[in-house]
């Protein structure tokens, strides 16, 4: 069982949470001019990183707010929490760092 | 201590050769997947001077870990030709291979607990008979008779409304099927090589020519992948994606029990499936871990929620202690099919995908793979698996539909 710091509710069990998959995949700019290639890309493809991940979490039975975080999949060290829409923080601390949620226009992307 | 009165060593069943410089083919995964393909290489394809490279130990990764049911009840048309093709293979190869590794065909049961799940499962008793796999529906007594210890009280809360049933699935022992795969690919002159890990490949333009690993270089004119849960990492190296994703699976066993469980039973709705292994152990597995994960672990509460399902299905369980719980890596596709074919680096091929049903499909992935490989075109059951239907739409959506806890 994950203990997961939401940003907003602080640490809680995994079972609040539903996973989103990786993080940082805008929605098409022009989706009317992507080949059948790149609609596969961003449909079907997504990184599968051993390591370092950004992923998205949703804490549906606290306060229902997605949010990022950088968690090692291999050892499933959480390494970091940061708000939708705020880039992915630099690793290299272990120590877990919560950052202040952003404003609720930015806590949806 | 004395070790004057231990017996001797039984002879070792494979060899443990030194890499060789290079081989005609290199199949990447010493799991059952990587085995089979071997073996189908040697004996149907003539490719004897070929190497399997395995990381870590002999089918020490989801070979070892899974809970070896064997079924084709699958709803859609390519998909029930493969695993239904297997099937078959499964009844011959003990001969085949010389080996008894206990395939027994004690049927497999698909429960249903809500009246989605009976027309879900009607339909796909009827579309498995069109595909000559067969398939009985089984209204709550018959599930009663072939297996007395389910509860069919309709006061739970997800009460057995009836089954499908398969009565030529049934479970093999893994290991043994690995080591009867391994002994004859010994036996046909491959190389099984433990402990050796590939760390890239070498590419003469788009051309696969050979794989970098911790035992040297090895020169070789094809490579197959067959390496589940890190299928995505060998892609990275050689420079394309899979649209795979790996999480954990877990599964569990009880402690020695005299036989009570005369079958197997899959539920899809409370989320398990339980056989009786040969030795006594119930055998238990669920649905994988929500992320992505390599770790071979999974977490505590997905255990938690099977083992709830467990006991208000089987109540005789709920004094059955779990003697061990471990997880595998799955190689997960977004349509919950595999991925058999041609990749966009030539010479190189994947097999990957089978998410958390890939011990079943064991024969039918070496077959068609080494199809594959040879030839250089899949084979007729695998082509509708290629790489290219998440381009072109041409999905095999199990997710919901093959009667499996995903």
């Amino acid at each position: 069982m994950l203990l997961i710091s939401c940003p907003n509710c602080g640490p809680r069990d995994e079972t609040e949470f539903h996973y989103g998959g990786q993080a940082h995949v805008p929605y098409p700019e022009n989706p009317a001019e992507l080949t059948d290639r790149e609609w596969a890309e961003y449909l079907f493809y997504r990184d599968n990183t051993k390591g370092i991940f950004a992923e998205r979490w949703l804490h549906s039975t606290g306060c229902r707010q997605w949010f990022n975080m950088l968690r090692d999949t291999v050892t499933y060290d959480i390494q970091a929490v940061y708000p939708m829409g705020q880039l992915r923080p630099a690793t290299g601390s272990t120590a877990p760092t919560v950052t202040t949620p952003a404003s609720p226009e930015g806590a949806i992307k | 201590m004395s070790t004057d009165h231990l017996p001797e060593h039984p002879d070792f069943l494979w060899r443990n050769p030194e890499p060789k410089s290079s081989y005609d083919a290199v199949i990447v995964g010493g799991g059952g997947h990587g085995l089979a393909t071997a073996y189908y290489l040697a004996k149907n394809h003539g490719m004897t001077n070929i190497a399997i490279l395995e990381k870590g130990w002999l089918a020490g990764g989801n070979m070892a870990r899974n809970t070896t049911i064997i079924r084709s009840n699958y709803l859609w048309d390519e998909s029930a030709a493969i695993y239904e093709h297997a099937l078959k293979l499964w009844e011959i190869l003990p001969e085949e291979l010389e080996y008894d590794f206990l395939f027994s065909q004690r049927g497999v049961m698909n429960l249903a607990h809500t009246l989605g799940d009976v027309r879900e499962s009607m339909r796909r008793v009827g579309a498995n008979k069109l595909n000559g796999v067969d398939a009985e529906w089984l209204d709550p007594k018959q599930v009663k008779e072939l297996c007395p210890i389910l509860n069919i009280n309709d006061n739970i809360r997800y009460p057995v409304m009836g089954a499908t049933y398969q009565p030529r699935a049934g479970i093999a022992k893994h290991d043994h099927v690995a080591w009867a795969f391994a002994r004859k690919c010994d036996e046909l002159g491959v190389d099984i090589i433990q402990n050796c890990e590939v760390t890239g490949f070498l590419k003469d333009g788009n051309r696969v020519v050979g794989v970098k690993t911790n035992r040297g270089t090895i020169h070789t004119e094809k490579v197959g992948l067959c390496a589940a849960g890190h299928s995505t990492v060998l892609a990275e190296m050689a420079g394309f994606r899979l649209p795979v994703q790996s999480h954990p699976l877990q599964a569990l066993v009880s402690e020695l029990h005299e036989p009570v469980h005369p079958t197997v039973v899959m539920s899809n709705h409370v989320h398990v499936y339980v056989s009786q292994a040969h030795k006594g152990e119930l055998v238990m597995g669920a649905g994988v871990d929500s992320y992505n994960g390599y770790g071979q672990r999974g977490s505590f509460h997905v255990i938690e929620h099977q083992m709830a399902a467990a006991v208000e299905l089987f109540p005789i369980f709920a004094r059955a202690h779990v003697l061990r719980t471990w997880g595998g890596i799955v190689d997960t596709t977004m349509d919950a099919s595999p991925i058999v074919g041609t990749t966009p680096v030539e010479n190189m091929f994947v097999n990957c995908g089978w998410g958390t049903g890939g011990f079943k499909g064991t024969p039918a992935a070496g077959l068609t793979f080494a199809h594959t490989i040879a030839t250089g075109a899949p084979h007729q059951l695998n082509k509708p698996f290629a790489l290219e239907r998440f381009e072109t739409g041409a999905l095999i959506d199990e997710h919901g539909a093959a009667a499996v806890a995903h």
